[in-house]
Formats: structure tokens, C-alpha cells, sequence
């Protein structure tokens, strides 16, 4: 392990961004955000981004492909670049988790260009959590607030921050940086500190055994859907602020001299998400609300070996306008509340 | 209060007054509270609340509501009657398909500021009087109500029910507020001033398409922007003239039928101030064609469905300051 | 803002099929000249121009946008005008709120007897959008060619 003052963590950033890109999550008035690194900017000291981190690789919009009209003529571009290798400092737990659950999905054949070129052009330095919210709950889901997964993790504690690499990549990013030896002993406290405040949040252990593909009709035809779903706005707001949510649309933009075929995110709380032209198979907000918590609880466990896509970040919970999230539908489904 | 407000649900229930009630209903914390709802006398009695963080505004769920079998009782705060009245012009709600009952509000708190006070971990508030005493993982804190009310309510234009069946409490007063100050202010900006403010709010803009789902004076039954023959109806703001456009239509749709209830503002997972928007339309209308209050009764034409034939040229902007 | 030499500005200039744009037929019928960089788009009345069609027109490159109508009082319908003025008014309002120039969007009332009042306003809104220069603010990157 290596270990430097936090003091010297500015003097760190200036080095990685050298070569680098390097983002990271800076406090705005509206909470924190990632951004990419400049002389000034510093590390927030908020649990989590507003947007999750997923932006990096999955970006909201993005350009596929364009064509140029001219007359009869229709020229295509390409409009993919390699990119270029680029730092993540500060990824949780929780959004580490997500990106490996979105590779399950993009990375699959056939291979989503798109995706994998960016997701190999990044290097994921990880921050433990040292002061987990309510709204957490990764630890249901078995992922550790305490040891984050990532090219590199790094602990704060003591005014000092320790990281140990990972994988190669992230050997290669620490070899270079002016870093001391140690921390061993620092980081074992941090993670054993986090793990006692783990135990302790409102939101662990929530109620999932009974979600299996076994059940799938059973949890599809249950009639709570219609009390839980019963004043969701049909907003995007909880898809959008999601780590894991990857639905995206394709269309086409009429430049008035050509198209642009961008891919952009869809949510399945919009009416018109996956409109045909000839019906659209869910018509009430209960059978989009459903879809969304079906996919996340036991679609995505049944062709995932029994992998949830949820990371238990929280952001839906903070952001819903009505609070209606994904705790809830579980506590409700899962039987928690009939046991009492 | 609850406790009145709650015996008061289940005896509309149980009287059979109402057949349904709209309320609010506890969530996993003190603060996240969903809009319920509520047919049986036990879910009320287990799950009915009433507090400071109850800030949805059921206007637009009557919408859908009234034209259901049976009646529906539903509890509003002042500014929520505003709304709901403004729903009633409209021919939007089925008036006796609703009972309503008008309830007092102190003003909403904003969760959001209490998180801006690096308040972590919060799992439990007490309100004290004047103070919130918070529960946290961390250990106790405590904040003046007054610093974390919503920005709504800081600001609240009317504590008077304008429209009801029954009230509890006492009638209130329409109020001095100060809302228009902040648009004043950056209406003193400069041009480029202006521009940079908005480019920076709209440009966090995800388009959940939150401020228009919540937003009581948005009831078309198919929007603009998702209707593919629009030629607008993209799903993500791609361009950075998509955002302008998106807050720009959307705030012009509901020009002279907007209350300025400020749900837009409470739902934005970004924390755009959207309800700027609206007020700016608000102020305009009440200066260029006299004071105009959406919602506050059921006869004065709306704004922009009326005219006078003295009324002022567009060139009014040019020669008004520098706005 | 720097200003290219040899800008051109696109100008939108949405006429009433009543008045104006029989304004605009008759100033070209005596030979009245005026800028071949205003694209005239007829409505029915000027009431029927939604707010979307000015952004719209931005955001395909016009530079300056303008409404011409019915003098107040002589709309076609009665009343059209009268709306349109009070739409426009907020919506020009809020365009400057939002720090756009306030000068790139105007409304003149011209009635089918004034070709030559037609002529000099475009004369005169074409030398105002000039010297604004080319629309950055409402633009759509995309659109660019």
C-alpha cells in the first residue's frame, strides 16, 4: 500500500492530471457533480454525485453516426474516436459495482464499441466511505462501503489517504506518483470503522431472498403494484439519477443537410418508451412502473446468475419527487411488512 | 395537527362522506413521504401523516381522480387551493366528485437544505417549535426551522384557502411576500449576465421531464415534447439549445396558469430554480396588464385568453431598462 | 462580438396572409427594394404564431425573426392581433430574461396598402441584425453546416 497527506492531495491531482484526464466529484451549490480537474478545484466531502457515474461511459446523449445529404447523395460518417486514457478519482463503492453490472449488459456480444472504448480508456481510483448516508443500502446487495472494488481503492483517514492497487492498470497510474510506503495498518482501522457504521444504518438487510426468476409470475400478478404505483408521476427522474438504469433510445436528428443518429437514455417511466408503430406494450404508469422494478429484481437476476441491478446508492431514494423507490417496492414485496 | 387531520380522514371515511382519501403516507424515514390514496380506516390509522415534509401538492392527482367511481376527499394546504381552483376553471376536475378539506400549513422544510448543511446520515427529525431537532447516524444536530424552509414558503404569497368544503383552522390572509426578488435582481443583470446565469442553471437540465409531470397547470393529454409529429419530442436535451427551448415552451404553456405553487422547483433532482421562470411571467403579466393571481377565484379571464385593445406593443421591451 | 465583413444575417419574417403579406406583394409590385436575406413564411394570422415556430426558426439558422400582422383593430378575425401582441410581448420578454439580444425579435403591424412601410422595416430590422451579428445564443450546433 502507499500513502500521502492529504495536504499533498491537490499536488497529487496536478500530477495525474498531467498526463491524464482526471475526474472527480467537486461540491457545487446544487451538491456534488463530477468534473474534470483544474488548478482550484478540490475533492468534495459529499458521500455521492448528484448523476452517477455511469456518465462516463454511457453519457446521456452521444452521436452514433451522421450522414451528410447532398442531392441523391448520402455520405456517412463515422463519428467514433478512440479517446483518450482518462483518471476517475473518488468512485464508491456502490458505483464501482454499477459498472460492472453495465458490462454485463454492453460488453455482451455483440460489443458495444461505444462502450467498451471508453471503459478501457478508464483508470477507477475508489474512495471507501467514511460517513455512510440513511439512504444507503449496498450492503444488501453484498457490496462492501469499506473495501470498493476499482483499478485503485483509497481510504482517507488521519488527514492521510492510502491507496492500493488493484489491478496492472492501476499499478501503473501509482508507480509514478510521488507516494511514501505504508498505510497498511491505517487503512485496516478506516475499514473496520466503516463496516461498524455499516451495521448500523436504518437500511441494511433488506428482504430479497424471495426475489427469484422462480417467482417471476408471482411478483409480476401481485396487486401491491397498483398501490405503489398508484401516485408515480411517470417522471425520468429516478432512471436518469440511476447507476445501473441503461436503457437508451436511438433516433435520428434532421440537421435540415443531413441526420445525426444519436443514442440517448430512455426510461421506462415514459409513456411513449418502447412505442411501435403499432401499440406500445405497456399502456399504464403500473405496468412501466412494474417493468422498472421487475427488470432490476428479477429480470436481470434471471439472465445474470441471480445478480440484482441495483447497487443500494441511495439516489433514487433522495431524488424521487414523491419517495417512491426501490426500498419500499422491496420491503413491500419482499414480505418484510406482512411479517410485522 | 395530524392527529385532527387524521381523525378527520377517518371520519369521511367511515361517515361515508367520501369513498377515497388523498393524503400523505409515511415512508422509511420522518421525510420521505409518498401521496397516497387511502380506502380503509386502518391504513389511515397506521400510515396517515401530517408534518413539515409533506409538500406534495394533490391538485393534479384529481385530475385522474374525480373522474373515478365515487368521491374523494382530499386535504389541501392554501397554495394547494390555488391550484385545484385553477383546475376547476380549467373544467379539469370534477368539483362534486371532490370533498375538499383546506388544512393549515407553518411551511414545508426543504430536506435538500438540511443535506446542504452537511447534515449526514439523518434518520429521524422532531420539529421543536421555531427548531428541528435531527436524529442522525453521527449523533444529534439541530437547525431553525427558518433556515431550511422550502423556497416556496419562505416566500409564501397567501396562507388563505381560496376554495373548500370544510376548513381546519383558521382562514389566513394572502401575503407580502418578496417573490419576485430574485427575478428582479436578475433582471438588473447585464445581458451577458443573464445569459451566463441561465446557461449555467439549464445546462444541469437531465430532462426527467419531473417539473412537468408535477406540475398542476400541465395537464395536456399528450405533451408537446413527446409527440412525435412535433418534431420536438426528443427524449434528452442533446443540444444546448434543447434545454433553452424545453424551459422556454414549457413556462410559456403554462404563462397566466401557473399559481406558482414551486412543485417544479421541489422535484428537480438538479436544483434548477425553474419557478424564476414562471415568476418572471407572473411579474410581467401583473405589470404590462394589471395584477393577475392564477387560481385565486373562478370568474377573471386568464391573461393571455384576453386583451385590451390599449394594450402595450412587444417594443415595450426594447426601451423597459436594460431588461 | 466580432462581426465577419461579409455577414449575412438569415431573417424569418412571419406575414399574415391578410395584411402583411399582401403588404409584402404590393412593395414588391412598385419595385420597393429590400433585403433578399428576409424569408417570408405566410400564416393565416399572426395569432397563429406559436411561440415554438420563433425558437424553431433559431435553431435552423435564422438570425432575427419578425412578426408582421393586421394593424391592431383591423385583424381578419377581430381579435387575433390582440392576442399575438400580448404572447409576443411575454415571450420577448422572457427571451431577454434569458439574456438573448432583445433586439433579434421584433413586431410590425403592416396593412396590405403599405409596401413601402413593408420594405423599410426590413430594410431597417436586416441593418439591426447585422449589426447584432450571427445568432450564437438560441443556436443549434447541429444545424451548422
Amino acid at each position: 500500500m502507499k500513502k500521502i497527506s492529504l495536504e499533498k492531495l491537490n499536488a497529487l491531482f496536478a500530477e495525474i492530471a498531467e498526463t491524464k484526464a482526471l475526474y472527480l466529484p467537486v461540491d457545487t451549490e446544487t451538491g456534488a457533480q463530477y468534473q474534470k480537474w483544474e488548478e482550484g478545484k478540490t475533492l468534495s466531502s459529499a458521500l455521492n454525485t448528484v448523476r452517477s457515474a455511469k456518465d462516463f461511459f454511457f453519457p446521456q446523449t452521444e452521436s452514433l453516426v451522421h450522414f451528410k445529404v447532398e442531392g441523391k447523395k448520402i455520405e456517412i460518417m463515422d463519428v467514433r474516436d478512440e479517446g483518450a486514457p482518462f483518471v476517475i478519482f473518488g468512485v464508491r463503492g456502490c458505483d464501482v459495482k454499477s459498472f460492472e453490472l453495465l458490462d454485463r449488459v454492453f460488453l455482451q456480444d455483440p460489443v458495444d464499441t461505444y462502450y467498451q472504448n471508453r471503459r478501457n480508456n478508464a483508470i477507477i481510483v475508489s474512495l471507501a466511505c467514511s460517513e455512510p448516508e440513511e439512504t444507503c443500502f449496498c450492503h444488501s446487495f453484498g457490496i462492501s462501503a469499506a473495501d470498493p472494488a476499482g483499478d485503485v481503492t483509497a481510504w482517507i483517514k488521519d488527514g492521510e489517504i492510502i491507496f492500493r492497487a488493484n489491478t496492472e492498470k492501476g499499478e501503473q497510474l501509482l508507480a509514478p506518483l510521488p507516494l511514501e510506503e505504508g498505510g497498511e495498518a491505517k487503512a485496516e482501522e478506516a475499514r473496520s470503522e466503516i463496516e461498524a457504521i455499516t451495521k448500523k444504518l436504518p437500511l441494511q438487510n433488506l428482504p430479497l431472498e424471495k426475489f427469484k426468476a422462480e417467482n417471476l409470475m408471482d411478483f409480476f400478478n401481485d396487486p401491491k403494484w397498483a398501490s405503489l404505483s398508484q401516485s408515480c408521476l411517470g417522471c425520468g427522474t429516478c432512471t436518469f439519477v440511476c447507476p445501473t438504469c441503461h436503457c437508451f433510445d436511438i433516433r435520428d436528428f434532421d440537421t435540415g443537410h443531413g441526420v445525426q443518429r444519436f443514442r440517448c437514455w430512455d426510461s421506462c417511466m415514459y409513456r411513449d418508451f418502447s412505442q411501435m408503430a403499432a401499440a406500445n406494450p405497456r399502456l399504464s404508469q403500473l405496468e412501466r412502473f412494474r417493468q422498472r422494478f421487475m427488470h432490476k429484481l428479477v429480470y436481470y437476476p434471471a439472465n445474470h446468475e441471480g445478480r440484482f441491478l441495483c447497487v443500494g446508492c441511495g439516489r433514487c431514494l433522495s431524488r424521487c419527487p414523491i419517495s417512491m423507490d426501490i426500498v419500499k417496492v422491496i420491503k413491500e414485496l419482499g414480505g418484510e411488512r406482512d411479517a410485522k | 395537527m395530524q392527529e385532527v387531520i387524521k381523525q378527520k380522514a377517518i371520519e369521511l371515511l367511515s361517515s361515508g362522506k367520501a369513498d377515497r382519501v388523498l393524503g400523505w403516507k409515511e415512508g422509511e424515514f420522518f421525510y420521505d413521504i409518498t401521496p397516497a390514496v387511502f380506502t380503509d380506516v386502518k391504513e389511515i390509522e397506521e400510515k396517515f401523516v401530517y408534518n413539515a415534509f409533506c409538500g406534495p401538492n394533490f391538485s393534479k392527482y384529481l385530475v385522474a381522480e374525480s373522474r373515478k367511481d365515487g368521491k374523494i376527499a382530499v386535504f389541501l394546504k392554501p397554495c394547494d387551493t390555488y391550484s385545484f381552483q385553477q383546475l376547476l376553471k380549467e373544467h379539469r376536475i370534477l368539483r362534486d366528485k371532490v370533498y375538499a378539506v383546506g388544512i393549515p400549513c407553518d411551511g414545508m422544510v426543504d430536506i435538500e437544505k438540511i443535506r446542504q448543511k452537511k447534515i449526514k446520515g439523518i434518520t429521524g427529525v422532531t420539529e421543536a417549535g421555531e427548531v428541528l431537532q435531527i436524529d442522525t447516524i453521527y449523533g444529534k444536530k439541530e437547525v431553525a426551522k427558518k433556515d431550511v424552509l422550502a423556497e416556496r414558503c419562505e416566500n409564501c404569497k397567501s396562507k388563505k384557502h381560496v376554495v373548500y368544503d370544510e376548513l381546519i383552522g383558521e382562514e389566513g390572509d394572502v401575503l407580502d411576500s418578496h417573490r419576485f426578488d430574485l427575478v428582479e435582481k436578475i433582471e438588473a443583470m447585464s445581458e451577458e449576465e443573464r445569459f451566463a446565469f441561465w446557461q449555467n442553471e439549464l445546462s444541469r437540465c437531465i430532462r426527467c421531464n419531473a417539473c412537468r409531470n408535477v406540475c398542476p397547470a400541465c395537464t395536456c393529454e399528450k405533451c408537446v415534447f413527446d409527440n412525435p409529429a412535433s418534431g420536438i419530442d426528443q427524449k434528452a436535451a442533446a443540444d444546448s439549445f434543447e434545454e433553452k427551448m424545453f424551459h422556454i415552451i414549457r413556462a410559456f404553456h403554462v404563462a397566466g396558469r401557473c399559481t406558482d405553487c414551486g412543485e417544479c422547483s421541489r422535484v428537480c433532482p438538479q436544483n434548477i430554480p425553474l419557478h424564476l421562470l414562471n415568476r418572471k411571467f407572473i411579474k410581467d403579466i401583473n405589470e404590462f396588464y394589471g395584477e393577475y393571481q392564477a387560481g385565486a377565484d373562478m370568474e377573471t379571464r386568464a391573461p393571455l385568453t384576453d386583451y385590451q385593445t390599449d394594450d402595450c406593443e412587444p417594443s415595450v421591451i426594447l426601451t423597459k431598462g436594460d431588461q | 462580438m466580432q462581426v465577419e465583413k461579409n455577414f449575412e444575417p438569415t431573417v424569418v419574417a412571419f406575414c399574415c396572409n391578410w395584411c402583411s403579406y399582401a403588404g409584402a406583394d404590393l412593395s414588391g409590385n412598385n419595385r420597393i427594394q429590400y433585403p433578399a436575406n428576409v424569408k417570408i413564411i405566410r400564416i393565416p394570422c399572426s395569432c397563429r404564431l406559436n411561440p415554438m415556430f420563433i425558437l424553431r426558426a433559431f435553431q435552423r439558422g435564422a438570425d432575427g425573426v419578425i412578426l408582421c400582422g393586421c394593424h391592431p383593430g383591423d385583424c381578419h378575425y377581430t381579435s387575433g392581433n390582440y392576442f399575438a401582441r400580448r404572447r409576443m410581448t411575454l415571450l420577448f420578454s422572457m427571451l431577454s430574461f434569458l439574456g438573448i439580444e432583445k433586439e433579434r425579435c421584433r413586431v410590425e403591424w403592416v396593412s396590405a396598402a403599405e409596401g413601402a412601410k413593408f420594405a423599410a422595416t426590413m430594410n431597417d430590422f436586416v441593418a439591426t441584425i447585422t449589426r447584432l451579428g450571427e445568432n450564437k445564443k438560441l443556436e443549434d450546433l447541429r444545424c451548422k453546416k
